[in-house]
């Protein structure tokens, strides 16, 4: 049966380039991922038939696990709405990274029960101890980190400092690790293994904490590129082709995938890892003189149904309050009085590269109506009125002007260069990064406070009346 | 079993990295949450070396370590799965409406 199980595993490995190829063209990407589902039924069947996979019991075990673990991601993942997708992706590549973990646990408890009086290295061979440490250390950092993750975009966990002197915490912690690794490595025994495990889930913590809000997609992105890399170690610890072959396709992929989302917000991975710019909020406080000065969503509406043209920037807020079927109702409405618009969407916008415009495209927007920053950023000077709904960060002038500003030298949506600003805002508070923004006490911005959807239906209401 | 050691792992290593780095060198902005989600199914793998590791397992405390395994990959894998298709679906819908 060895040659069928081969086999399998290289039509999947096949399978996945081919669909993760496929998966970076809009027209293919479907199919892209249908083709990836065909490989990974295909090895997981297969395995079954492993020949090192024996034994009633353990078959049964295998079952019941994956019955168990699939059928809650399978229940979850169908009902997570769209607003919620990063977080999610955080949780299941956490998942995967665990697994990864736990796979080096067991080939290390199995190299030091088997030792008699020599150590893990003798036993499993020095090449495979150390990839089993070393992917038992990612998988565990990205297991730990990605769950911080999930909990800092979901808005569960705000704090972001757990000790003092936190960097030096993290050194130590990474130091302490790498010497249980040493540890485990020359002796037999299950302690120092348990010991390396709990160091490593700390680090994990403990490097993710600091990191602002903000970052985290590019932190989601890395731990995704990392689990892809121990699973690719694993795949030596097991002399598995497919795991070393798809492991390391996806831990190449997701580092370029992380650098490119890096470079769209002009911050550099180590930049983002060790500085923990959400860690301090009030650099910039609120030196920006001036006051917010509000209007109803009424005279919002007038302002823009008697312009020439409007521009839409939508955010992260916006898809929160479901209020984007609205919007579009809205914009339709504009386009009968004969107002141009269009929508400028940031590299960032949402919670990842690319989320907003999934968001759009469930509310009908089409793509001809939609703007990266570089194709719209020329056109705000000759622009009557930039609607702005859920979004901060990323139209803050503080970034290009500011240089004490955390958000220093991000590249940002010029919306300030227009005629006229509205912003629609939930409260007075600042943005998720915890930046204040200093386009809101600008002479030509108004403010409209309310939930994004009643402001918008009311703005309906008013133009339909017009 | 196929033996993968040494020198033939580091250029199976090699290759499979050049692959990855190549295949998505040119990807559209819009398309970079929808890829890290589908990315992130692929390395949902790591089941089938789960499997293996739970099927290999010979003490009570290996085995809870790899049913634990065994259930954190396949629910990187199904809900990896799950999810990329939701979002690519409606890509597609709205590229319907588009042209």
């Amino acid at each position: 049966m060895d040659w069928f199980v081969q086999l399998s595993y290289f039509v999947a490995a096949v399978l996945f380039i081919f669909g993760l190829k496929a998966m970076s063209s809009p027209v293919t990407a479907r199919q892209g991922v249908m083709w990836a589902g065909v490989g990974m039924v295909l090895a997981t069947a297969a395995t079954l038939f492993h020949p090192s996979v024996e034994g009633v019991g353990n078959i049964t075990l295998i079952i019941l696990a994956v019955a168990i673990g699939g059928g809650f991601a399978w229940f979850t993942a169908i009902k997570v709405k769209m607003t919620e997708m990063p977080q999610m992706v955080a949780v299941y590549n956490g998942l995967g990274g665990g697994s990864a973990g736990a796979i080096a646990a067991v080939a290390l408890l199995q190299g030091a029960r088997a030792t008699e009086g020599t150590s893990v290295a003798a036993e499993m061979g020095s090449d495979v101890a150390v990839l089993a440490l070393l992917g038992g250390v990612i998988g565990s950092v990205a297991f730990s980190g990605s769950m911080i993750a999930w909990a800092k975009l979901d808005e569960r966990l705000k704090k972001s400092t757990l000790v003092e002197n936190h960097q030096w915490w993290n050194v130590g912690l990474a130091v302490v690790t790498a010497l249980l690794a040493l540890w485990v490595y020359h002796t037999g025994s299950g302690f120092p293994i348990l010991l390396f495990f709990l160091a490593a889930l700390a680090l994990g913590i403990f490097i993710t904490v600091p990191i602002g809000g903000a970052d985290m997609p590019v932190v989601i992105s890395l731990f995704n590129a990392l689990t892809g890399l121990a699973v690719g170690f694993k795949g030596y610890v097991l002399g598995n082709l497919a795991l070393i072959i798809a492991g390391t396709v996806v831990g190449a992929a997701g580092m370029l995938l992380t650098v490119l989302m890096a470079k769209a917000m002009n911050r550099s991975i180590a930049n983002i890892l060790f500085s923990g710019f959400g860690a301090t909020p009030s650099a910039s406080g609120s030196s920006e003189g001036g006051e917010m000065k509000e209007v109803g969503p009424a005279d919002g509406a007038y302002m823009m149904a008697y312009a020439d043209r409007v521009v839409i920037v939508p955010g992260y807020g916006l898809a929160v309050a479901q209020a984007q079927h609205k919007l579009w109702e809205m914009v339709e409405l504009l386009q009968q009085h004969d107002v141009e618009v269009k929508f400028a969407i940031h590299p960032v916008a949402g919670r990842m590269p690319g989320h907003m415009n999934v968001l759009l495209a469930e509310a009908g927007v089409p793509y001809d109506m939609i703007y990266d920053m570089d194709e719209i950023n020329e056109e705000f000077e000759g622009t009557d009125v930039v609607l702005i709904i859920g979004a901060n960060d990323v139209v803050n002038p503080a970034a290009r002007e500011d240089e004490s500003s955390p958000i220093y030298g991000m590249p940002i949506l010029n919306v300030d260069y227009a005629d006229n600003v509205l912003v629609v805002k939930r409260g007075r508070g600042a943005g998720f990064s915890g930046v204040e923004n200093t386009l809101f006490f600008r002479d030509n911005t108004r403010m409209v406070f309310g939930d994004a959807q009643k402001v918008v239906a009311e703005m309906v209401q008013t133009v339909k009346s017009m | 079993m196929i033996e993968v050691s040494g020198v033939v792992a580091l250029y199976v290593f090699m290759l499979a990295a050049v692959a990855g780095y190549e295949v998505i060198t040119r990807v559209p902005v819009i398309l970079h949450t929808p890829l890290m989600s589908g990315s992130n199914f692929i390395h949902g793998i790591v089941v089938v070396g789960a499997m293996v590791a739970l099927g290999v397992a010979e003490t009570p405390l290996e085995q809870a370590i790899g049913f634990v395994a065994v259930l954190l990959g396949a629910a990187n894998a199904v809900g990896g799965y799950v999810v990329t298709e939701r979002m690519l679906e409606m890509f597609k819908s709205s590229k319907k409406e588009d042209g």
